[in-house]
This record gives C-alpha cells, structure tokens and sequence, in this order.
C-alpha cells in the first residue's frame, strides 16, 4: 500500500523539541526546577499528536510528509509514519514526558539545570528525526545528532575526568558507527538510485538484488552494533553511567541505544532473511546477551548492573530480530516495548534511590521498603516484568519469543538455550535490584533516605502500571501496537493475537519454568557467582575498554611519529621538499608520458620587445651574482618589473597594474623581513648545496616554462571569453571585464580568496610576534591516561 | 631612510597614493583598477608612510587595527552578497541602484560594495603585515 501524504504538523512536531531547547534555559531561570511542568508539555502533546496514527497505522496505512532541504542532492526533511516508527515515536515522547519530569526533581538547584533540560529536548527531537526519517540523509543526520547529544549528556558532569573520558568514548564508538552507516546509505543510494526509505521498502528486494548487498550490510551492521552497543562495542554503554540518571534512564536504556535495533528492525524487509542475516544477527547478539548478563551479575553499583542488563537486552533483541522467523520478531518487538517501559522505570528507581539515601551500592542499601514505599512498589512492579513473570508485557514477550525461537528449525535450540541462560540471569538481576535495597534489616546510608518528591516518583510508577496495564490488556495491545510494528519488519500486513495467559501447557511455558527456576537457584547463589566471575575476569585481564585505551593511544603515537617525521620544524627543508616535489609534479608527466610540447619557432619581436627580455635576463643575473642578500631582492624585482611591462604591451593593463604593484610590495616586505631575521647579509652556501639548490631550482624552471608552453600550443577555447565580452557590459554594467569577473561572474571565488588573504594576514601577523625563544625540542605529547577501574566502575 | 626630505614628503605621498587608490577602486569597473590593485597602492602608502614617519603615527592616523579593517571588509563583501536572497535570486547576483543627485547619475552596485571590501581586505591585510615588520618591538 503506497503511503498517504499528510500535512507538516508532524515535521513541525520532530522540531518542536528543538524549540523547545531554545527557551528551557530561560524558563528554568525563571521558574527553577519547576519549568520541568512546563517544559513536558511539548513531549505530551507530541505523544498525542502520535496518538493519532495508531488506530489508522494498525489498520495497514501509512503516512508521508516532506520538505525540500538541498533538493539538487535529493536531500529532504521528510518523515514516514508506519506501525514501527509510531511505535518508537510514542516511547521517545511517552517516556521523554516523565524524564523531563524527573530531571525536574533529580537536578533540582543544579546551577546547570537550564542547559540539562536544553540537552535533554535536543536529543529527544534527534531521536524523533531518526525513528521517522524517511530520507536516508535526513535520518543519518539526527542519527549523528543523537550521538553529540548522548556526547553532551554523558559529559555532563564535565568537570570529572571520568565523565569526559566515557563521553569521548561513547562519540568515538558511535561515530565511527556512524561513518560506517553513511557509507552503506550512500552505496545504497547509488546501487538503487533511490533515497527515500518508503520507496525502498515498497520493493523488498531492490537492495538484495544488487551486488553491492554484502559490503551495504556489513556498513549497516557497523553502525547499528556500535550505536546497540553490541559485543565487541559493548563497553560505551557501562561506561556512559557517568551520565546524570535521568540520561541512563532515557538514552542509554529506553531510547538511544536502541536507535541500533530500530534500524535493523527498519531494514529488515531490505536486509533480512538472508543467509548472511540469519547468521552474524543471532551470533553477535547471543554473545552480548551473554557477556551482558554475566557482567551484571558482579556489578554491586545498581546503575551499573541496571548498564549491563540493557547491553543483554540489545543482543536479546538484535539475536531475534536475526532470526527473521515471524513469531520471534514478534517476541522481538514486545520485548522491545516491555523493556524501554521496566528499565526507564528502574534506571529512575536506582537514581530516586541515590539522590534519596546518598549511595547506589546494593552492599551498602537495604531496608528502605518503609522509608520509600511508592518507589518500592514501583521497583517491584518494573522488576516482575523484567523477571518475565506473569501478568506483566515481560511474560508475554518471553512467551512468544520462546515460541519463535523454539520453533525455528536451522537454528533454533543453541539460540533459546541462550536465551533461557540470559533471561535467567535478568531475573537475578531483577530480583536484586528490587529486593536488595528494599527488603532485608535497615543499613545505615550516607543521607537520611525518605520518599522523593512528585517529581521523582511519577516517572517509575507511571512507567511501571503501563507495563502491567498493557499485559492486561493484551489482546488490544497486540492489535494496536504489536501487530502494526511486526508488519513494518515484515513488510506485509499481519494480525496477530496476543493473549495475557498462555492458552495451554506448551513448550514455551515449560522453559519459562526452567527460566524461572535457574534464575531463582542462581539468585541464591549471587554472592558466589559474583566472586567466580569476578576472578575470572581478572585472570584474563584484557577488555575492550582497555582495548579502546590502547587504540587511542596507538592513534596518537602514530600521529605523533608521522608529523615528527613531515614537520622537520627547518625553513630550508620545507622549502627545498616544496620545490622538488613541485618540480617534479610538473616535469614528470611530461616525461613520461612522452608528451612533451614542441619547441617553438623563434619569435618575430621588435627591437623594444628584445629590450625588455634583456632588462628581465640580467635582473636574473644580477640575482646570481649579488654579493648580499638585499641586493639579490632588489635584483628579483627588476625582472618582475619586466614581465609587468611585457603584460602592458600586449594588452593586459590590469595584470601589469597589479604586477608592478606585487613586485614593489614583495621587495619592500622581503627587504623589512631581512632586517628582522638574525641573517648574515650574504648567502654562505658553497659546493655541494650551491649545486643541489641549483639543480632543483632549474628543474622547477624548466618544468613550468614546458607546461606553459604545453597550454599554450593547445588550441584555444574562446567560450569563456566570448562569454564574457558579450555580457560583461549588459548583464553586469562594466566595461573592464577582467573587473567584471572578479567582483561578479566568479565573485563566489573572489570571497573564498580573500577570506584567504585575510586569514594568511593573521598567521603573518601571529608568527611576527613569536618572540625568539631558547631551542626546546618538541616534547612528545602525552597520552591521555586512561582512568583507574575506580573510576570508571570497572568497567569491561 | 629617515632623511628630512623624505619625511617631509612622505606624508602627502601617502595622502596622495591613497587618494589615488580610492579613484582606482573606484573607477575599476569599467576602467583599469578594481579593489585588488587599490588595495595594493593604498597598504604600499601605509608602507611608506610607516618608513618615514614611524609605525605609531600611522596606526594613529588609521584608527582601527589594519587586521579589524581587513575583518570588517570580508565582512562588507559577504554582506553584498546577501541582497539578491531577498529577490529570490542566487547569493551574490548583481544587484543594480541608479540614484540622480543634482542631475549626476550614481550608480550604486553591490558589486560595487564588494570590490570596497576586496579593497579593505588587501589593506588591511598587507598593511598590517608591513607595519608589524617595520616595528622594531612588535607591539
């Protein structure tokens, strides 16, 4: 079905939050942290404004809007609603609500909580770009912004170098993502000859069919991996907890990260279900859903657990959408929505439970249920659903995930017995996140812990009831949401029914049984896993955090050792290796190619004309001869003087002008500088360097006067020429044309110039002021160091 | 070089070389001239009035830091450009203005403003670069 045109209100509602970034920081200095009501009132009415499309986007229609941006490249604003992009867009807005509200009450008295909320809106109007862009271009951009933004939010704090060094890390490794996805677009681009996501989706197998498919999925993967924080690029995700809680909560748990997952999901009707697909998706995604587990078992740091639980989820996600069997990408696509609904709200469980009792350590947390009930009872209910139990939409989607995989027969066991394992390990997760700090005898924490304000606590338990009431209602959850969003991976209308109880005692069940029980024999045991896991991470001692620290280290060595070996820091080296390289630039090709210009005939010029070739030969001898440097300059200008006079008599008045001018002026310069420089007066340089600086500068000299030559025995092309006779005087009222096309036809030209002239004066300007300093050998420059584990929460 | 004639004369060459460079701005468009070369003759004067007379007296006669005018003539020059937007036309298309003044007729141009500010730019630029060198002690 071809997507319907729609008017720009929903262009205008991906730019409101950008607006709306404008003035946060003057409301929030006009009404501290309560601009945050005001503030989440754009993000509601985005999210009603989405509201909008569900029911006609479940009934199989889908919507275009655009407008031109740089219509010459192809480039539009342009978005595509369908159940997919509905769905995200109703989680970014949804959620984006509360996280405003909450940072309201988190940041609250912040001096910087203007700029806080300013950030936060950018992002969330990047990440409506991306999930509703429909041109390529357009997408990559908000794809790009999401990235500054999550570099702005996770460096916050920029005052620790902790919070610095994760922030450059995680706009590293999801830049280079980045880089990657623009070229797999652009190869797109080029191997379809089309730019807009809705045309490609309306031929599944426009990319498929085309050669370039490999190195297009490979460039895709690249970005989508980096951006999901998929193994091996998992690392950014833990270590982005430098973030300020309501950016874990919002970014790196409920949206962002998954901007990956939303573009495989996104390309899979294009990319999906080949072998290739079926293969590296469920690989790369069972190892992160693996690592990511057994990592979050030995955090202590609830965030960081909190962390590495969303990397597991991302693999869980990524390994099903690798399936491409219909019934896992519907697990897929519930698990999606239950995960961004629990893990927003534990993301602001564990800040309430920071920012309230001064620690988020579990060793150090317990008792708190009396102090903070509301949390508590918002931390159990996002914890259940994590835990995939019943009645909450984390049962659902492991039921029918587990029904998905366990029936897909090439792959099926090894990808939902890894699947069991992990979601085993979510629950131990779940469980001591929501009990440790709750339940148990009360421990003395840094701060008197008691509820939070309205502000804090709406957020986790709003999140946390839509969680259980969506599994309520089950069977309209799958009609409005679910179904829509499994058509658009499908690329084929699908009804589905959703159910909140399974219907009968089948396999799916049964593992969720085992899951069950593992989870609840390893959660007695979690003291000891986390010791053994702790162990044996120190026995191997390498990760690719540390990884990162070496490769940028390595970088910068090289870069180091490369300038050292171009930038000598000697005049005479630099110009010696311009001019050969010149020298050779121009005479080579000549040579080589055998195509060298014919001699000319001797010329047939008048006695005057001999006469100033003579006064320009002996200006050159005169340079040769020269007994000190300053006579040597003046000599140079008496040949410039003459080649002025050869541009009068044949017609060039404003070459010459200019000429005489340039001449007098280098003279005059050369001669100031002279008087500057500690030089001898004379030049002292004999034998061997007088010869090599000879051999050079005749190389150069012959090298140009034979290209000259060359261009002029070429015949001539008047186009240009006549073109500008004809109209220098009609279309730009001049007369002298070389004016004319200086300051009008190629004036676009004449800018660029002389932004040039004024830049080079300031760097003239700036080298004459370095005052002459004693010799110091250029030190090498020290690499950043990489920050102890304490810093950075050990992080793998 | 700071003979007594030539400090005596030096100043009204340079008032002369200016004035001369302004004609030749402005008489490039339909004669030889144009922004570069007048430009060039009017940092030249600089040059030569810096020579004779001192560095600091023709800072104070130029007012403005030599690299503000450079700055302040990309700027002019950039601006010309922006007119024709309004008439939904491309950046820098040649905008015309015949105004009558006392039965002469002017003819304003952006290019016209362009060229001043090629002008500003060479000044400028070159000027504070001859000034910087003829200071001993650089300021």
């Amino acid at each position: 079905m071809t997507p319907a045109l729609i008017d720009d209100t929903t262009l205008y509602a991906v730019l409101a939050p950008f607006a709306a970034a404008v003035v946060a920081p003057f409301l929030t200095r006009w009404f501290k942290h309560n601009a945050a009501w005001l503030l989440a009132i754009v993000p509601a009415l985005i999210f009603l404004h989405f509201t909008g499309f569900v029911e006609p986007v479940s009934k199989g229609e889908s919507f275009v809007a655009a407008k031109a941006w740089a219509p010459s490249y192809g480039v539009n604003f342009s978005v595509y609603v369908d159940g997919l992009s509905t769905l995200f867009a109703l989680l970014i807005s949804g959620i984006g609500t509360f996280i405003i509200l909450y940072a309201g009450g988190y940041l609250k008295g912040h001096p910087q909580q203007g700029r806080f909320f300013s950030f936060l809106l950018m992002f969330m109007g990047s990440m409506l770009g991306l999930v509703l862009g429909n041109n390529l271009i357009s997408l990559f951009i908000f794809w790009e912004l999401t990235s500054i933004t999550s570099f702005l939010l996770i460096g916050f704090d920029h005052l620790r170098a902790a919070s610095r060094r994760a922030a450059l890390q995680a706009l590293v490794v999801t830049g280079g993502g980045g880089l990657a996805l623009l070229a797999g677009f652009i190869l797109i681009i080029s191997a379809t000859g089309e730019i807009e996501m809705s045309v490609l989706l309306a031929s599944p197998d426009i990319i498929k069919d085309t050669t370039l498919y490999v190195p297009i999925f490979f460039l895709v993967l690249g970005g989508a991996f980096t951006k999901s924080a998929q193994f091996p690029f998992h690392f950014w995700l833990p270590n982005a907890m430098e973030a300020p809680t309501p950016v874990s909560a919002y970014l790196h748990s409920a949206t962002m990260v998954k901007a990956g997952v939303y573009l495989l999901m996104r390309m899979h009707p294009l990319l999906g279900g080949t072998e290739l697909w079926t293969t590296v998706l469920p690989l790369f995604g069972g190892i992160t859903l693996l690592v990511g587990t057994i990592l979050a078992v030995r955090q202590t740091d609830l965030k960081l657990m909190l962390a590495y639980t969303t990397v597991a989820s991302l693999g869980l996600l990524v390994m099903l959408t690798g399936t491409s069997q219909e019934k896992a990408l519907e697990g897929a696509v519930l698990y999606l929505l239950a995960h961004s609904l629990f893990k927003g709200a534990l993301f602001m469980v564990a800040g309430t439970i920071d920012h309230e009792a001064g620690t988020r350590d579990i060793t150090k947390l317990g008792g708190l249920r009396s102090a903070m009930p509301i949390t508590f009872a918002a931390a159990c209910l996002a914890a259940l659903s994590m835990a995939g139990l019943p009645p909450f939409i984390g049962f659902i989607a492991k039921e029918v995930l587990y029904y998905g995989t366990w029936g897909w027969l090439e792959l099926g066991l090894p990808i939902t017995i890894t699947a069991v394992i992990g979601n085993a390990l979510m629950l131990v997760i779940a469980a001591a996140v929501a009990i440790k700090p709750f339940l148990g005898p009360k421990v003395e924490t840094p701060k008197h812990a008691h509820e939070g304000p309205v502000l804090l606590f709406a957020g986790p338990v709003f999140l946390s009831v839509t969680g259980l009431g969506l599994a309520l209602i089950a069977h309209t959850t799958g009609e409005l949401f679910i179904g829509p969003t499994l058509s658009s991976l499908l690329g084929k209308t699908t009804q589905i029914e959703l159910h909140l109880l399974p219907t009968s005692i089948n396999a799916p069940l049964l593992l969720s049984l085992v899951t069950i029980g593992l989870g609840i024999a390893l959660f007695t045991q979690i003291d000891r896993l986390r010791g053994l896991i702790g162990s044996v991470l120190t026995t191997i001692g390498w990760g690719p955090d540390k990884g990162f620290d070496q490769f940028v280290a390595g970088i910068v060595g090289l870069s180091w050792r490369i300038t050292r070996l171009l930038q000598s820091g000697k005049m005479q080296t630099y110009m010696m290796l311009t001019f050969i390289f010149t020298g050779a630039a121009v005479l080579l090709p000549g040579f080589l190619t055998d195509s060298l210009p014919a001699m000319p005939k001797m010329p047939d010029y008048r006695f005057y004309e001999w006469g100033i070739l003579l006064i320009a030969f002996f200006g050159l001898i005169a340079v040769l001869v020269a007994n000190t440097r300053l006579t040597a300059i003046v000599s140079l200008g008496i040949q410039g003087f003459a080649v002025a006079l050869i541009f009068m008599m044949f017609g060039a008045p404003d070459l010459s002008f200019t000429q005489f001018m340039v001449e007098t002026l280098s003279v005059v310069i050369l001669a100031l500088v002279m008087t500057r420089l500690n030089l001898s007066p004379s030049d002292h340089r004999h034998g061997l360097a007088a010869i090599v600086t000879g051999i050079v500068a005749i190389g150069v000299g012959l090298g140009l006067t034979l290209t000259l030559l060359a261009i002029t025995q070429q015949p001539f092309d008047s186009r240009l020429s006549d073109f500008f006779a004809q109209f220098s005087r009609s279309i730009a009222h001049g007369r002298n044309i070389v004016n004319v096309i200086i300051v009008d036809f190629r004036g676009f030209d004449t800018l660029g110039e002389i932004a040039v002239v004024v830049l080079a004066g300031l760097c003239v300007l700036a080298l004459i002021r370095v005052r002459t300093k004693p010799e110091k050998p250029i030190e090498k420059p020290k690499t950043v160091a990489p920050p102890t584990p304490a810093q950075t929460g050990e992080a793998h | 070089m700071r003979t007594i004639i030539f400090r005596t004369i030096a100043p009204y060459l340079s008032a002369l070389m200016v004035l001369f460079s302004i004609f030749v701005l402005l008489r490039g468009h339909n004669e030889p001239g144009g922004g570069f070369i007048g430009g060039l003759i009017a940092a030249s004067a600089l040059a030569i009035f810096g020579i004779a007379c001192g560095v600091a007296s023709v800072r104070r006669a130029i007012v403005f830091h030599p690299m503000g005018v450079s700055g302040f003539g990309l700027f002019l020059a950039a601006v010309a450009g922006i007119p024709s937007i309004f008439k939904a036309q491309a950046f820098m298309t040649s905008q015309w203005l015949e105004l009558h003044v006392f039965g002469v007729e002017i003819a304003l141009s952006t290019p016209l403003f362009f060229d001043i500010g090629v002008y500003l730019v060479v000044v400028g630029a070159i000027g504070s670069i001859a000034l910087a060198l003829e200071e001993r002690e650089a300021d």
